[in-house]
């Protein structure tokens, strides 16, 4: 009984969420209609409103993030939980948990005076490699969605390092065993064994990681150079519609502006639900084929 | 057994310390504590902090509370009469005016107090000159038609300095703000392209550039990232020790900001001081004015109910127009000009 009323709150919280947001959004979604959503011009002044370059802003950074991060995180996970012997294994997990802990501010500092300096320096050779494509190219001021991409990354990290690490060991060692007894190396009984079966699990840590990476707000918005502008140049500056609430609400004159800021908050809501759907459709879709 | 006592230790230190709360709110029985609710730009915050701090000092029974939310926020929360008074570094435009009548049933006074400036600041790696810029430079340079250091624009203005050819890198605030309100209020008067294609408001549609959040953000990208330029509150940097420009006046004198030339600006403008004391002083006449300067306000409804804090508000205002003045130029603040002073001193009268 208790826990059924914990349940509905949680429902009625995200119901109460969805339901404040429309309404109070009614002025902006009935001036702009959809064309909201495919507006590039965000003009205080004209009080002209799109959605656009904030959207991109974030899927871009969002998408760059868990490409940077899901490699590195789940390659960790498997090496603490699999390969590390036990001492070096319990002291980096530790570490590692402390860092999921940090505040986003935190990691904004790092990627103001860290980051950004070491992106600076790797600039040179990206575009020596890359720069042939239309994503590597323009000038680099340091701020920029790249920088924004690789600050959520590190944040996105110990998320699925931690979550992933604790599914891999869950899974029972008769498995191992059995791949081990049927002559796999440790690497193979690993690799082909218990991942496929932790498979659920980890995409799982990713989902979270996504979803931290969409809404995450001031670490985005000290790198990412706040302007509400589409290039296809990582290297070029951008916005998330996170960065953009937080910086404008309190100083939002109008009824006109504040309202397309909440219609904005409405579609991060139905953007990280699209995201996540996707991605569930795509692990589906995987899952049935390896069969897992 | 341990927790438990930890715990009514802890229940017991609470209660003294709200007992004590509470009867530090309601003095020591010199009769009811009044508190007046304030908010709105942050610009002139340590200098109102200081004036509500030296004020309740002289007056105990009386406490000003002030949340710097910013300008927007102060001209939003005094309309929708959450706060007894406001403050913010533009003025209020009509639509608001006309917005606050609807919702208040009364109009709002324009209570200048002190003046600010905008300074432009720049980091061109070499460059460590006190650097000249005309309006039509800074018009240029933040339209993004002029893109390099080296611009005609810029050397004509800089004779003797070495100016690169390098690529300039604009920076704006990323959030609503007074600061942006007064640099963008000055270069619509230069251009009226700008005026047209961008306008005049706290936040308004860059054509080109970086967002940094607050004076710390655009001076933190600023020094950051080589060739750029940007803007800051003059306070802010004097006390952040920055380099910033020389602007050329209407005379077509190169002046630097300070309390001086800011104070020259407002004397200027005072003449022409409007009854509603909206008045715009970027750019205004005379060879020793700073162009980018203008006044910050606070916003006061003129039908105050409650008869105590109509008092307390009227009183206020007394003592910062008189005593409160010569608390300015300690913090950098450049002080009213007598006719201003003289002025609003009458218009205390139509608070009701």
């Amino acid at each position: 009984m208790v826990t059924l009323v914990a349940a509905l709150t949680i429902l009625a919280v995200t119901a109460l969420l969805v339901y404040e947001l429309y309404v109070h959004s009614a002025l902006s979604r009935h001036k702009f209609g959809w064309s909201f959503l495919v507006t590039r011009t965000w003009d205080p002044v004209a009080e002209q409103f799109g959605a656009l370059p904030f959207i991109y802003g974030t899927v871009v950074t969002s998408v760059l993030a868990l490409l940077l991060g899901i490699p590195l995180g789940v390659g960790a996970a498997i090496f603490l939980a699999e390969l590390a012997p036990p001492k070096i294994s319990s002291g980096l997990t530790f570490l590692i948990e402390l860092l999921a802990a940090v505040p986003s501010v935190i990691f904004g500092l790092l990627g103001v005076f860290v980051l950004i300096p070491m992106l600076h320096k790797i600039e040179g050779p990206l575009r020596s490699v890359l720069g042939w494509t239309p994503l590597f190219q323009g000038p680099f001021y340091g701020v920029s969605l790249l920088s924004a991409g690789v600050v959520l990354s590190l944040m996105i990290i110990p998320f699925i390092i931690s979550i992933s690490r604790e599914v891999i060991l869950a899974v029972p060692s008769d498995q191992r065993e059995a791949a081990l007894a049927l002559g796999a190396t440790r690497w193979e009984s690993t690799w082909d064994v218990v991942v496929p079966y932790a498979y659920k699990g980890i995409t799982g840590s990713i989902f979270l990681s996504l979803a931290r990476a969409l809404g995450e707000t001031m670490a985005v918005t000290m790198v990412i150079g706040n302007d509400p502008k589409i290039v296809t140049s990582l290297f070029a500056p951008g916005y998330s519609i996170a960065a953009i609430i937080a910086n404008e609400f309190a100083e939002a004159p109008g009824e006109l502006y504040t309202s397309a800021l909440i219609e904005l908050g409405l579609v991060l809501f139905a953007l990280t639900i699209v995201v996540n759907g996707a991605a569930r459709l795509l692990v589906a879709g995987t899952s049935s084929k390896t069969g897992t | 057994m341990m927790r438990n006592i930890i715990g009514a230790i802890l229940g017991i230190a609470l209660l003294a310390a709200v007992g004590s709360a509470q009867k530090a709110l309601k003095g020591s029985g010199s009769g009811e504590q009044i508190l007046i609710n304030g908010g709105g730009a942050t610009f002139p915050y340590p200098m109102y902090s200081k004036w509500f701090d030296t004020y309740h000092k002289k007056f105990p029974t009386l406490a000003f509370n002030y949340a710097s939310i910013g300008s927007s926020g102060g001209i939003k929360q005094v309309t929708e009469g959450t706060v007894d008074f406001g403050a913010s570094d533009g003025p209020m435009s009509d639509d608001q005016l006309k917005q606050f009548r609807e919702k208040r049933g009364c109009n709002v006074l324009h209570f200048p107090t002190v003046l600010g400036a905008d300074v432009p600041t720049y980091n061109i790696p070499g460059i460590k000159e006190q650097l000249n810029f005309t309006g039509e430079a800074l018009v240029g340079i933040f339209f993004g038609k002029i893109t390099k250091w080296n611009d005609p624009e810029l050397t004509k203005a800089n004779p003797g300095v070495n100016l690169p050819a390098n690529n300039i890198v604009v920076v704006h605030r990323s959030e609503g703000s007074g600061t942006t309100y007064v640099w963008v209020d000055y270069l619509s008067k230069i251009s009226p392209e700008w005026k047209q294609k961008v306008g005049v408001a706290g936040s308004v549609n860059w054509p080109v550039g970086l967002g940094g959040k607050g004076n710390e953000g655009v001076s933190g990208q600023i020094q950051q990232t080589p060739n750029s330029i940007g803007y800051v509150e003059l306070i802010y940097a004097i006390q952040s020790k920055m380099t910033y420009g020389k602007v050329k006046n209407s005379s077509g004198v190169f002046v630097s900001a300070n309390l001086a030339s800011v104070t020259a600006a407002a004397a200027r403008a005072s003449k022409e001081m409007p009854d509603d004391f909206r008045v715009s002083i970027t750019n205004a006449d005379g060879k020793d004015v700073y162009p980018i300067s203008s006044f910050t306000w606070l916003l006061i409804p003129e039908k105050i109910a409650d008869a105590t804090k109509k008092k307390a508000i009227t009183d206020f205002l007394k003592w910062m127009l008189t005593d409160g003045q010569n608390q300015t130029e300690a913090l950098d603040y450049a002080r009213l000009p007598k006719p201003v002073v003289d002025k609003e001193m009458k218009a205390i009268a139509r608070i009701q």
